[in-house]
């Protein structure tokens, strides 16, 4: 029961570190460094909890009733929970940290209370959603957090991007809660009960509807392709940090409601497992070609989130179709990958966001096509941004890889090895997941080269310098975290075999993660690779070679005064790349006409705009708004015209009483 | 017994199509009181030992609707100086068409709508349909206030033949709290009326439209 009161106090601290700020002059830091001392403290309680919680030996529950006339007060730290409340006790406080400089408040008097006040509550409803056992104490903590993440990620509601980005994320987030507000109630008619208890024996037809509208509704927070709408405005928009919690974590509570319900349904039949196996291939490949055609750097890394939820949604696929067809180490290694890479991407992505906070700082601009050149003048993120791109690429010695192995073995295991049945339509969905992990590699290198490498395009790139202390160390922390369970993955094995055996029922002694792959072998070749690359640096720097660097024009076809505009730009980079998915990205071009030899200023333009939103959502928006005005016609105001209506409405009863309809 | 009932429900559909053919308001008032009257005797001809609920029942009917809300619509008429309606939505005669033809399609319905069958043989569904059609009809053309009073006493007396199917099952107090609410509604709805004139010097509700947003 400790752990329980331990992670509620933390929840209560979490949810009100931001009222110093609110309470304090706007002009002044110290209530910002006390919400940020504040939101540290809680994070120690919470993480504390769960240190306790581990040696209780029941699952600490919490249930007292309370004022509402339906629901309960009831939390239950299960291993599920455990999981998913470390990003959120992690990720938040060092955005805090990172936000006491990037956010500081004597800089940013007019937002800075309201975005520290919703941040901190953004980050306490994210732990009583994950622990919440209620439905309606669920809808209650999902709603908050929705709430409290539009408002952080609209501080700079003076901007007419942020705000129409603002608008599209509350539009679709309450789509969202629509659904599981039908699927909470369809669940209540099921079960009698609001209590989130596993079920046995309820039909196949309301189970299969249960999911569905959970996988609708929480779809729509995890931003699985097509109902992605709102997440890459919305995270390009937000203040950096303000990002990084929400695609760190936030999105994850989507993740954490889909795991959730499959946990409580029985039996899963196969086309659950398959349509998220195939959700998540479309997701995964289709959210890192969008990535790819991006310039603004923090909607690229807002696709790639995309693309990362299609990997946890790929694995958890596995682990449904492991679990509909009784094959555990499919379970094992589906959801244990999937469980794996939610906590990998909350590393990985926060770093690159906290990072692209530090880039655009510095550089006063999103557009990657106008940085450029930043390696020399800001080593120190480059660094990072090299230890989370790598990451993200699912490349050795990372930890994406870690995850993203375990799901390949998964997949590969549904061939039917040693008699086993298996399942090869399943193992299709290795091939997306490859073709991610090589696109992902094109999109980082290509914001990379873009960002780092050259020379810069614009003055304040030129400018650009490394910064202060406190917005590196909560990067560094995250790329240590990247780097621990990239080496020793096994490490990650304990919480996430428990949480595996809730979800699936799993009996204790079947298989774990450490018996159905070599985790050993990682942690092996990831050591003898660092020392590898240890050994080649240091070869490379002995090597004799020239100390003057001469600098000098280029062979410049007879045109001498060439500019840094003139290097070759992410876009190109990722030009013949984005022609390849142009039956999914539909890029939009304008190229001038050059008609004469000596043309005069022309324009280029080539944006690839969201095919869900801008070519299909905001035309139908439109369309509604242009036709559904003709429906006032019937507000006439005449109060005859009111009666008549009546009137039509009983001729039409009557008639459709006598022929008995 | 039965033939007399249907004799009174017949004069009552007549006065129906009276109410929506004339354009002097005080002999529309006083048709629709007389059409109250006769709805008090229904019970009567309906029940045949009379029961002290049904007494009483009969004698408020008769009371309110015979002699007190005339009285009191003659008196707003008369404070409001009018005397006629001059321009209804559709002309007198379209409206006893309309009339017709909404008893027409009331006979028409009744006899598909699954009733008990002691009602089989009387005409008091149909007259019932009937009158609150016209009560509608009349709501639905007329402009000045007070003939959507009277519009609304013609729905309230179709509603009142309906019950009379009911009479034996509901209770008296119902019965009673329908004729006090219809009385205090036109009451009031006389006075304001009266204010309306007098402040606005017109009764016609489709200014009411300036109050749409």
């Amino acid at each position: 029961m400790l752990s329980v009161w331990m992670i509620l106090t933390a929840i209560a601290v979490l949810g009100f570190s931001g009222l110093p700020v609110c309470l304090l002059s706007s002009r002044s830091v110290v209530g910002q460094r006390i919400a940020t001392l504040l939101m540290f403290l809680g994070s120690i309680i919470g993480l504390g909890g769960i240190a306790v919680s581990f040696n209780e030996a029941t699952t600490p529950t919490l249930c007292v009733p309370w004022f509402l006339p339906f629901g309960q007060f009831m939390v239950t730290i299960d291993a599920i929970s455990i999981l998913f409340l470390v990003p959120v006790f992690i990720v938040p406080v060092l955005g805090s940290i990172y936000g006491l400089r990037y956010w500081k408040q004597s800089e940013h008097q007019e937002n800075g209370q309201r975005l520290a006040f919703f941040y901190g509550l953004l980050a306490g409803s994210m732990a009583l959603v994950v622990i919440a056992h209620d439905a309606v104490l669920f809808l209650i903590a999902w709603e908050i957090m929705a709430i409290a993440a539009y408002f952080a990620a609209t501080a700079e509601d003076d901007n007419p991007d942020v705000c129409r980005a603002g608008w599209i994320y509350l539009i679709a987030t309450h789509v969202g809660t629509l659904c599981l507000i039908a699927m909470f109630a369809l669940w209540r008619h099921a079960t009698n009960s609001f209590a989130l208890m596993p079920i046995v024996g309820i039909p196949a037809e309301t189970a299969g509807t249960i999911f569905v509208l959970a996988l609708i509704g929480f779809g729509f927070k995890a931003g699985i392709m097509p109902l992605h709408v709102w997440l890459p405005g919305a995270h390009a928009n937000a203040p950096s940090h303000v990002s990084a919690v929400m695609s760190g974590v936030m999105l994850k509570m989507g993740v954490y409601g889909i795991i959730r319900m499959t946990a409580l349904l029985p039996m899963p039949a196969v086309w659950w497992g398959g349509t998220l196996l195939i959700l998540g291939a479309i997701t995964g490949v289709a959210g890192i070609a969008f990535a790819i055609g991006q310039n603004d750097i923090k909607r690229m890394l807002a696709y790639s989130s995309i693309e990362n939820i299609g990997i946890i949604i790929i694995g958890l696929g596995l682990a449904l179709l492991g679990r509909s067809l009784n094959q555990p180490v499919w379970v094992v290694l589906g959801l244990g990958g999937s469980l794996l890479h939610v906590w990998n991407h909350s590393l990985f992505k926060s770093l690159l966001f906290f990072n692209a906070g530090a880039i655009i700082h510095a550089a006063h601009t999103r557009n990657i096509d106008q940085m450029g050149g930043l390696a020399k003048r800001m080593p120190l993120v480059m660094v990072l941004f090299v230890v989370g791109a790598v990451a993200i690429c699912a490349l050795p010695p990372l930890n994406g890889f870690a995850s993203e192995w375990l799901i390949y073995n998964g997949l590969f295991n549904t061939l039917g090895f040693d008699g086993n049945a298996g399942f090869p339509a399943a193992a299709i969905a290795a091939v997306p997941l490859a073709m991610i992990g090589a696109l992902a590699v094109a999109c980082f290198i290509k914001m990379f080269g873009a960002v780092f490498l050259g020379s810069p395009r614009c003055e304040s790139a030129n400018h650009a310098h490394n910064q202060p202390l406190s917005m590196i160390m909560p990067m560094a922390v995250l790329a240590v975290g990247c780097i621990g369970i990239g080496l020793f993955p096994i490490i990650a094995t304990v919480p996430l075999d428990k949480a595996v055996k809730i979800w699936a029922s799993l009996p204790v002694q079947t298989v774990s993660i450490t018996t159905a792959v070599p985790l050993g072998w990682i942690a092996k070749m990831g050591l003898a690779f660092v020392v590898l690359i240890g050994v080649i640096i240091l070869v490379l720097k002995n090597l004799p070679r020239a100390k003057v660097v001469s600098r000098a024009g280029t062979w410049d076809c007879g045109y001498a005064r060439p500019t840094a505009r003139i290097q070759y730009t992410g876009s190109s980079f990722g030009q013949m790349l984005v022609s390849l998915f142009n039956f999914i990205l539909w890029p939009k071009t304008d190229l001038p006409a050059i008609h004469k030899l000596f043309p005069s200023t022309a324009r280029f333009k080539n944006i690839v705009p969201d095919t869900i939103l801008d070519r299909l959502i905001v035309p139908l928006f439109r369309i509604a708004g242009r036709y559904l005005p003709m429906l006032r016609i019937l507000q006439q105001g005449q109060t005859h015209f009111y009666v008549l209506y009546i009137l039509i409405i009983v001729i039409i009863l009557l008639i459709c009483g006598s022929i008995g309809v | 017994m039965t033939d007399l009932l249907n004799a009174v429900l017949v004069i009552i559909l007549v006065m129906n199509l009276f109410a929506l053919g004339t354009s002097r308001i005080n002999a529309v008032i006083r048709t629709v009181a007389i059409q109250g009257i006769l709805l008090g005797i229904i019970p009567l001809l309906i029940h045949k030992h009379l029961t002290i609920p049904v007494a009483i029942m009969i004698i408020v009917a008769v009371v309110i609707k015979g002699t007190v809300i005339p009285t009191i619509m003659i008196r707003a008429l008369r404070d409001a100086q009018i005397k006629r309606e001059v321009e209804p939505l559709i002309g007198f005669l379209p409206s006893i068409i309309l009339g017709a033809m909404a008893t027409a399609f009331a006979l028409l319905i009744a006899g598909q709508l699954p009733l008990a069958s002691q009602h089989y043989g009387t005409l008091l569904v149909p007259t019932s349909i009937a009158t609150v059609f016209v009560g509608f009809i009349l709501l639905v053309t007329r402009y000045k206030a007070i003939s959507q009073v009277i519009g609304y006493l013609v729905l309230e007396n179709g509603i009142f033949i309906f019950s009379m199917l009911l009479v034996e099952a509901m209770p008296l107090i119902v019965e009673m709290g329908v004729m006090l609410d219809l009385f205090v509604g036109i009451f009031v709805t006389c006075i304001i009326i009266n204010h309306i004139n007098q402040a606005f010097s017109s009764m016609d509700t489709r200014h009411l439209v300036s109050l749409k947003e």
